[in-house]
């Protein structure tokens, strides 16, 4: 398989909080159309990697490059100067703005001149609806809308889309489906397809292994802070996935061990004492 | 569907922070007009309610945004006082020109807005405590050097007719011209808040501070300005009351800090921030004006007047509510297939 090089790598990356490490010699690459799924169990350290890779936080050691060159992101603002952009699970949005508003928030179009500049509404709901009815959702049509009454998986749609229009390069999804039903879910990862057939490098942060296969190319299983996998699609089943998320111990062992239980105890749960 | 329509449609009513507030100000008046009769509406009784409000005004608009931004500022209770005072001081006592009072006056809201927008972004401290804090020490710095600089609590200033025209007379031997600044505050403010992108920021720092410094706006800067803004409201307030009645005292402006929020909340803007407009503001400072003072000109006891702001102020919050649940749910109709 011919490969790009990658945009974003993590290279030997370690970070603790004081004496508490929290990632261990993380090695990560992120390509251009390319979906990485970052997976693990609550705790793994994978909102950690989201936090470097967005700028809150900065690496203990090792080093962020981005297209061959250490980068280093002193804020998140810098991370999203180079183009990184971070949709966390409610969209990071403001419920109470419009969607026009909202969509343009620090970089509001403005008409006019001199002190009278004035943010322009109908352009900015226009772009807005526009963008997010290019990625397929096409139930907005009204940029006054309240961003609050959306759906979920629209706010996450808007997000993706907004950071697709400001021309990300690198989008993190933070666990973008937990919070949303079957058919809301559905929704985002067709949208996360679409981004990635744009061309952006997509890392899509979560703990379920379905979402994941149906979208991911790559896939990467942080266990206490470390990765205990890295794999191409295609390489391992769903059950070998879960099993690796549940810390090794084999989820077949864990079965295993409570048949054994049952068949020993005439199929009840351990009596309480 | 054309920007034109959508502007008048049902949706967009209700999207308005202050459709709320026009209802509630609108059932008050009303209530007034038949009870206070023609008393009430008649040019006299016009400025009884119009001159509290438009000293309230002044400093409801900018502790409105604040609270828009998700902050507070309480401290407007010591620096209404401290306005008449500096401007008394300066131009009464020591007998400097007027206009170096009005600036001394001017500069100290600057200042200690300044200092309760730094130690609010600074320290992280919610906004409440600190200008509670403020709220003390200028009270306490402010009797404290007007005893000791003139010895008494209260100080007498005679203005020169032009800062008389200006801040402190009767319009028509009734209205006081700090009408004219609240008309003019609302249309600065209500410009900003609604058609520029500062109004934008802080609509987004109110609601989600973080997301709106990743946006790139530089929030701290932002929040150190409104509280500078509400700090210079108040001192002009003041200053304008000095040199309307003459005289200015030490203890005068406590009321103004339940007041103005009083009228913010009934503007319909969230108190946790990130929703309100301008004219939601100046609606809910008049209802409260006109509960207030409309009281007199009915048959009722004035004592009665704080259990209708009381009961009214829950009722603007239960019915902004409302309207809020009604706008995030409102939705057009799909069009076509």
């Amino acid at each position: 398989m011919t490969m790009t090089a990658p945009i974003l790598s993590l290279r030997a990356v370690n970070k603790s909080f004081g004496p508490i490490d929290v990632l261990h010699d993380i090695d990560l690459q992120l390509r251009a159309g390319e979906v990485l799924c970052l997976l693990g169990d609550n705790g793994a350290g994978k909102s950690t990697v989201i936090r470097l890779l967005s700028g809150v936080h900065q690496p203990s050691s090792g080093s962020i490059e981005m297209d061959g060159k250490p980068v280093k992101f002193g804020s998140p603002r810098e991370a999203a100067d180079h183009g990184i952009a971070t949709v966390h699970q409610f969209g990071g949005t403001f419920p109470l703005m419009s969607i026009g508003r909202s969509f343009f928030v620090g970089v509001e179009p403005t008409k006019g001149w001199g002190p009278f500049r004035v943010y322009d509404r109908n352009k900015a709901n226009a772009i807005a609806v526009e963008a997010v009815q290019r990625l397929g959702i096409t139930r907005i049509t009204d940029g006054d809308r309240l961003v609050g009454g959306l759906s979920g998986g629209e706010r996450q749609s808007l997000a993706i889309a907004r950071a697709v229009h400001f021309g990300a390069r690198v989008l993190i999804l933070d666990e973008p489906t937990a919070a949303l039903g079957v058919k809301q879910a559905s929704h985002v990862l067709r949208i996360v397809n679409e981004a990635k057939r744009r061309g952006l490098a997509v890392i899509f942060i979560t703990h379920q292994v379905m979402h994941a296969m149906a979208v991911g190319d790559h896939f990467a299983v942080l266990i206490r802070g470390s990765i205990a996998a890295d794999f191409r699609k295609g390489e391992k089943t769903r059950e070998e996935i879960t099993d690796l998320m549940a810390g090794g111990a084999s989820m077949a062992t864990l079965e295993a061990e409570i048949d054994g239980y049952m068949d020993n105890h005439d199929g009840h749960a351990p009596r309480q004492i | 569907m054309t920007a034109e329509s959508s502007r008048m449609s049902l949706g967009n009513l209700l999207r308005k922070p202050e459709t709320g507030s026009f209802l509630g100000l609108a059932a008050v008046f009303i209530f007034f007009w038949i009870f206070g009769g023609s008393k009430f509406a008649s040019p006299g009784g016009a400025a009884g309610w119009l001159n509290v409000a438009a000293s309230l005004g002044i400093v409801a608009i900018p502790i409105g945004l604040l609270m828009i931004a998700g902050e507070l500022d309480i401290s407007i209770g010591s620096l209404i006082p401290a306005g008449s005072m500096t401007v008394a001081i300066t131009s009464g006592y020591f007998e400097l020109p007027i206009v170096l009072g009005i600036g001394a006056a001017l500069g100290l809201g600057a200042l200690v807005g300044f200092i309760n927008g730094f130690l609010v972004v600074r320290t992280a401290v919610p906004s409440f405590i600190v200008t509670l804090g403020t709220l003390f020490a200028v009270a306490g710095l402010l009797l404290g050097l007007s005893v000791l600089i003139t010895g008494t609590t209260s100080v007498s200033i005679k203005a020169g007719p032009e800062a008389k025209w200006l801040l402190g007379r009767f319009i028509g031997g009734v209205y006081q011209v700090t009408i004219f600044w609240w008309i003019a505050a609302t249309l600065g403010f209500g410009f900003m808040l609604h058609f520029t992108r500062y109004g934008n920021w802080i609509l987004a720092m109110g609601g989600d501070k973080v997301s709106a410094r990743n946006a790139g706006i530089p929030t701290e800067r932002m929040t150190i300005l409104l509280f500078m803004c509400s700090g210079v409201a108040a001192t002009f307030v003041g200053l304008c009351q000095a040199i309307l009645y003459n005289s200015a005292q030490v203890a005068a402006g406590q009321s103004y800090i339940f007041n103005a929020i009083i009228s913010v909340v009934v503007g319909g803007v969230l108190l946790t921030g990130g929703y309100g407009s301008v004219v939601g503001i100046v609606l809910g400072t008049m209802t409260f004006a006109i509960v207030n003072q409309g009281i007199y000109y009915t048959p009722f006891d004035a004592n009665w007047a704080s259990l209708i702001i009381g009961v009214l102020l829950l009722l603007a919050v239960l019915m902004n509510n409302t309207f809020r649940k009604m706008a995030l749910s409102y939705a057009p109709k799909r069009k076509g297939p």
